[in-house]
């Protein structure tokens, strides 16, 4: 008599979903790319957010980091579109159907180079989308230039030296009036998760910028941005934790040891300061933070800015809450006496 | 056999009566727009067919200005060169304006100019506006807008036009402003009493009373266009501001606050969105498009030209959209305020690599409107952007027309799959071609039930969405692209033959049709040229475009751009036929007259 071993129930989540279902393809980028890292947590995050896969659009523009929503979630409708680009791809689809769920992984290149104006755009709407920067300072898909976001000093494989000051996705954000901003490093993934976590659970434009070394042309021992230079210089602003709105009940949360934010789905962000006390609500103050770090050669990681009230796309449009893309043609196509009336203002 | 040129005979006496051009000559930014849509609708009100151009500059304020008002019992609505009647308001184009005059032409005028004494063959005018408008408009602040309607008061009592519908027509042009109306009927009445008294006597040039209006609009294209996509049924306009299309946006705005709103919760079911550019404009009509809603946006040649890889996305990729090209005239930044059929070729294959588009080309009013409507029916059957091509003379010109027809013709959405086809459907692609068009299947995101997600790229991808970099794949992709353009030909509007079945053909598109109409009178009546006409409306070109090029000797191709843009395309698909073709061109920025069209093919046949 033969005896089996009973094996642990794969885990499921609120949908019973397993964690398979929110994979995607196979990557093909590098192996040990950051961006990989990257995917992984955003899996995760879906996993554990209950996130209806149909409901995802993901969207990118053109790089390493715009092939990465093959990655992850099958189920959910993705679009590569053109070179950074991909915030009016955005606008455009949250604007057809409000009931999706947007994700847009984009690259240094891709949103501060070439689709810089559309980010800032995008910002300044407050488009609600979960918008994700897998920052390396480098053009990997191209072979190794350099970005708009490398830090001086850095160097090419080859030996050239960026002698520009880098842009910082993050400060600009903030000047922009972006209620979620946070940096964090593909070699965090704790951190990283609980970050993601709470962009889902936010409404408006949530901007991560995520360090994410390119293992193949930056990743040597004079760039900025490899993964030893990235762990060193790391510094990361809060302890943070995620309670699902599900949750609440159940989990505890001391008092006083940790700052708090209500996330507009229910959700409750607790963050706690590691270093000097932080305050994540006052975008100046974390201005002087990230510039101040920036002098000490560090970078700082976390919840960089948080404001959770902030009118959305939406809001400044007007428009039903429902999706416009489905509603019936008697909806949306005016009857004959309107043809008429309008035809008899004109005679 | 082609007939041989016949000497051309110019009725020396020709009646006036209906039928003369008004111009009048101004400094933008005076407020004269409103004055020249008055004396317009008023011809228009009494029943006489009225057209009304205002040739006008790239400016907000200070520089010339004319408005063409061309009346014609005849019903013709081209640009007619040469001026019967005209207004001098603008001391820097006086001396032009008053070289360019016919023998006869009255020539109203600010007295102080004294344009008699440049030259002795005209019937002059001179009117003491200051005089006049200080009377009728005590306060100074308002004089200068009040200005232009003493001239309309002028010409009023020269052309025995009916004070009445100048009243009307200012009612209707104030939209119910009384104290604005009191003040404007008080300055025309004062023109028109002065000129009872002072104004020479003329009856050359009258208006009498017609009814071949009755019953028709005065609206420019734009105005049409915004209508058209207003009923069907858009839900994501994109914009970024740009002459000579803004209006079209602008009046769809308007229309859709009143006729677009929920009923239950007031908000708007049309989103309306300034962009920060062209480029971003087009991602949001091919995101939006790919999202299931019927989106446009509305741009001029520039615009085209920034959103030509967003286009290039939506071709490949099989996102519908609808982007009206408002033309201007181009190279650069061109001239902003002035007409030109020159974006043609850059519409057909807007984009890098093989691209080819579907084109509609509204020839009049009604056709802006229908076109407009028809057009997102072929984006979302064809899933591809679909261009409508206007013009600025379309597009910001006062024309008359028929009421339009209300489209009864149910929306069609196209071959997309719902929750319940996917249920049933095995082994689904996005890109596959079940039914042989070239059309494939869509689903839209956010679609329930776990089947029919798939991954949209501008990268090459096999049928099923994935990436490939296989020949084949990629090859299948575009030839099956190729396929489904040519499907269009059965959905797209034919071309419209008119003619008694001749050796000569005109073929044109577009904004010229006026222009063909009266020209093929001219050919027939003081030439003894026979001519048959065929008006493409739409690219692909159907068969009778191919047919009607075959069927005769010699085709004369009217266009309004320099290169002879639509025949490189017959050329393109049927280089056989390029011998037949005779390009008729007109591209000095001006709207194309018949005369041009007359004098060309007489050249050609000398």
């Amino acid at each position: 008599m033969s005896t089996t071993t009973p094996t642990a129930p794969v885990p499921t989540n609120k949908l019973g979903l397993t964690k398979q279902d929110y994979v995607g393809a196979k990557s093909t980028l590098c192996p040990g790319c950051g961006h990989d890292a990257i995917t992984s947590q955003i899996i995760q995050a879906a996993f554990e957010m209950n996130l209806e896969p149909h409901r995802v659009a993901k969207l990118s523009g053109i790089g390493c980091s715009s092939k990465t929503p093959t990655y992850f979630l099958n189920q959910a409708w993705g679009f590569n579109s053109v070179h950074g680009r991909a915030a009016a791809v955005c606008t455009g689809v949250t604007l057809a159907n409000s009931g999706l769920i947007n994700i847009i992984a984009s690259g240094d290149g891709d949103s501060m180079s070439i689709g810089m104006g559309q980010l800032v755009h995008m910002i300044r709407r407050n488009v609600p989308v979960v918008y994700i920067i897998e920052d390396n300072g480098v053009y990997g898909l191209t072979k190794g230039q350099f970005s708009a976001t490398a830090d001086v000093g850095s160097t090419l494989k080859h030996g050239d030296v960026n002698e520009l000051p880098p842009l910082d996705p993050c400060t600009l954000a903030m000047e922009l009036g972006c209620g979620f901003v946070a940096r964090s490093f593909s070699g965090n993934p704790k951190q990283l998760g609980v970050i993601l976590k709470a962009a889902l659970a936010y409404r408006g434009t949530a901007l991560i910028d995520v360090i994410s070394p390119c293992v193949t042309f930056n990743n040597h021992e004079s760039s900025t941005r490899s993964y030893k230079n990235a762990k060193d210089h790391e510094m990361p602003l809060q302890d943070l934790g995620f309670v699902p709105y599900y949750d609440l009940d159940e989990v505890d949360i001391p008092a006083g040891e940790a700052r708090e934010v209500g996330l507009p789905d229910g959700s409750r962000l607790t963050l706690r300061a590691l270093h000097e006390d932080f305050d994540p609500t006052d975008r100046f103050a974390a201005h002087k933070a990230i510039f101040e770090a920036h002098e000490r050669g560090e970078f700082l990681t976390g919840i960089l800015h948080i404001k959770t009230e902030q009118k959305t796309l939406h809001d400044y449009m007007h428009i039903m809450d429902t999706s416009l893309a489905t509603l019936p043609q008697a909806a949306v196509k005016p009857g004959p006496e309107v043809l008429a009336a309008c035809m008899r203002e004109l005679m | 056999m082609l007939t041989q040129p016949g000497t051309s005979k110019i009725l020396e006496e020709r009646s006036f009566v209906n039928d003369f051009s008004i111009e009048v000559a101004t400094v933008n930014g005076s407020g004269s727009q409103t004055a020249n849509i008055v004396l317009m609708r008023t011809i228009f009100q009494m029943g006489v067919p009225v057209t009304g151009k205002n040739l006008f500059p790239s400016n907000i304020a200070g520089l010339p200005t004319w408005f063409q008002i061309r009346a014609s019992h005849q019903g013709y609505q081209a640009r007619k060169q040469g001026v019967d009647f005209m207004i001098c308001m603008n001391p820097e184009t006086a001396k032009e304006d008053v070289a360019k005059a016919g023998p006869g032409t009255v020539l109203v005028y600010d007295e102080p100019l004294k344009l008699d004494a440049l030259r002795s063959d005209l019937t002059f005018c001179p009117v003491p506006f200051q005089k006049l408008v200080s009377a009728a408009c005590p306060e100074p602040k308002l004089q200068k807008l009040v200005k232009n309607m003493v001239y309309v008061g002028v010409a009023a009592q020269i052309l025995g036009l009916d004070m009445d519908e100048v009243k009307l027509a200012i009612g209707k042009q104030l939209g119910g402003k009384q104290k604005a109306i009191e003040l404007n009927q008080t300055a025309v009445q004062a023109g028109y009493d002065w000129a009872a008294a002072e104004a020479p006597r003329q009856d050359r040039l009258r208006v009498v009373r017609d009814n071949k209006t009755e019953g028709q609009i005065i609206i420019d294209g734009n105005d049409a266009c915004a209508l058209g996509a207003m009923f069907a049924g858009v839900t994501v306009v994109a914009w970024y501001p740009i002459t000579p299309s803004s209006s079209a946006v602008e009046a769809l705005i308007d229309y859709a606050k009143v006729y677009r709103k929920d009923p239950v919760t007031g908000k708007l079911n049309v989103a309306i969105i300034q962009m920060e550019d062209e480029i971003a404009s087009a991602g949001v009509v091919v995101g939006a498009g790919w999202a299931g809603a019927r989106a446009m946006t509305a741009t001029s040649g520039p615009g085209i030209s920034l959103m030509s890889e967003f286009i290039g996305l939506g071709y490949f990729a099989e996102c519908p959209g609808v982007f009206l090209d408002v033309v201007r005239m181009g190279p650069s930044t061109g001239l902003p305020t002035r007409t030109s059929q020159g974006d043609t070729a850059m519409c057909a294959k807007a984009s890098h690599g093989d691209t080819l588009h579907i084109c509609l080309y509204p020839g009049n009013m009604e056709e802006c409107f229908q076109f407009t409507y028809q057009a997102f029916d072929l984006a979302e059957r064809f899933q591809t952007p679909v261009f409508v091509v206007s013009d600025l003379d379309l597009g910001m010109q006062n024309w008359a027309s028929k009421p339009f027809a209300y489209p009864e013709a149910v929306h069609d959405r196209g071959k997309v799959l719902d929750q319940k086809a996917l249920a049933e459907i095995k082994d689904w692609g996005r890109y596959k071609d079940p039914d042989g068009d070239g059309i494939p299947y869509r689903t839209l995101p956010g679609t329930p039930g776990g089947k029919g997600a798939y991954f949209t790229r501008g990268t090459g991808h096999n049928v099923y969405g994935l990436y490939s970099e296989k020949p084949e794949d990629f090859q299948y992709l575009v030839d099956r692209l190729k396929r489904k353009f040519f499907t269009a030909k059965a959905f797209v509007p034919k071309p419209i033959l008119s003619g008694p079945g001749c050796a000569r053909g005109i073929l044109a598109y577009g904004s010229s049709d006026p222009a063909v109409v009266e020209a093929r009178d001219i050919l027939r009546d003081e030439h003894g040229k026979a001519t048959d006409y065929l008006r493409v409306r739409a690219l692909p070109f159907t068969d009778e475009v191919i047919e009607f090029i075959r069927s005769h000797e010699v085709v004369y191709l009217v266009e309004q751009n320099r290169d002879a843009q639509m025949a490189g395309l017959l050329k393109d698909f049927h280089p056989e036929l390029g011998t037949r073709l005779k390009p008729v061109l007109h591209y000095d920025s001006t709207a194309i007259p018949a005369q041009t069209i007359v004098d060309q093919i007489n050249a050609c046949e000398q």
